[in-house]
């Protein structure tokens, strides 16, 4: 398609010249922020296998856990949502499709961060 | 601007799998595996809040057979994430980039996945 408009001007706003490494920094912003609160998730694993209902709801009740799991649910659901999200721009290549997935998929990962934290905050405020 | 006369890179299937390229694509396949098991995660979650039947519910179904092996193959998905992502992080600082060390940490990468979900349900089983 020939254009008389100046290559720089059809860029900017657009793509990497606007906010194309916000994705890239907020991948690895929210990676390095799953690095300890995954090994915390691994710690919980083990003290709670094998451990009845009320030392569950006990270790998720404390603050200091609670906060834990609210932080490892909205930063699991970022970064996937961010992962899923270029995996589905890689591979799907009809357009109506694509957009389709990218709304299912970024809605699916707010669903999951909420009702994961109003239930990490019911047990945390019941006690 | 002509843009439909551009050369194309080659396709992936002309090249032959590589470890490193086997390794890249696991961690995609790996990361939309656990994007899939955070249902389990949410369940799990909603299950303890709702009360201690249907705690124990979800303790049976995550005891069940098929179940098991899907944790266990979720463990070594999330060990890999985990050890491949710090190795991507390392990327992102311009070290380990030649061959040789891309290689090695790949290869220390795959070991410790498989040692440390060993361990977890070493313990846990």
């Amino acid at each position: 398609m020939k254009t008389l408009r100046n290559p720089l001007e059809r860029a900017i706003n657009h793509g990497s010249a606007g906010s194309g490494v916000h994705h890239w920094w907020a991948q690895r912003f929210s990676a390095i922020l799953l690095v300890p609160l995954t090994l915390w998730l691994v710690w919980t694993l083990a003290v709670l296998a094998g451990a009845d209902y009320a030392a569950a709801r006990d270790w998720i009740a404390s603050p200091w856990n609670a906060s834990m799991a609210v932080l490892l649910a909205g930063s699991t659901f970022y970064h996937a949502r961010l992962g899923m999200q270029v995996v589905i721009e890689d591979y799907v290549h009809q357009r109506a499709l694509e957009v389709t997935l990218q709304i299912l998929v970024a809605a699916a990962a707010l669903l999951g961060a909420i009702v994961s934290m109003i239930a990490i905050l019911k047990v945390a405020f019941a006690g | 601007m002509e843009t439909n006369q551009r050369p194309l890179s080659p396709h992936l299937q002309v090249y032959r799998p590589q470890w490193t390229s086997v390794l890249s694509i696991l961690h995609r396949i790996s990361g939309v595996l656990l994007s899939v098991g955070t249902v389990l995660m949410v369940a799990w979650l909603v299950a303890l809040a709702q009360g201690e039947q249907a705690y124990q519910s979800m303790i049976g179904f995550m005891s069940a057979p098929l179940v098991l092996v899907a944790l266990v193959g979720w463990t070594l998905a999330l060990f890999y994430h985990l050890l491949n992502g710090i190795r991507h992080l390392l990327w992102d600082t311009g070290t380990m980039l030649e061959l040789k060390p891309a290689r090695a940490s790949g290869w220390m990468v795959v070991f410790l996945a498989f040692v440390l979900t060993a361990i977890v349900w070493g313990g846990l089983l």
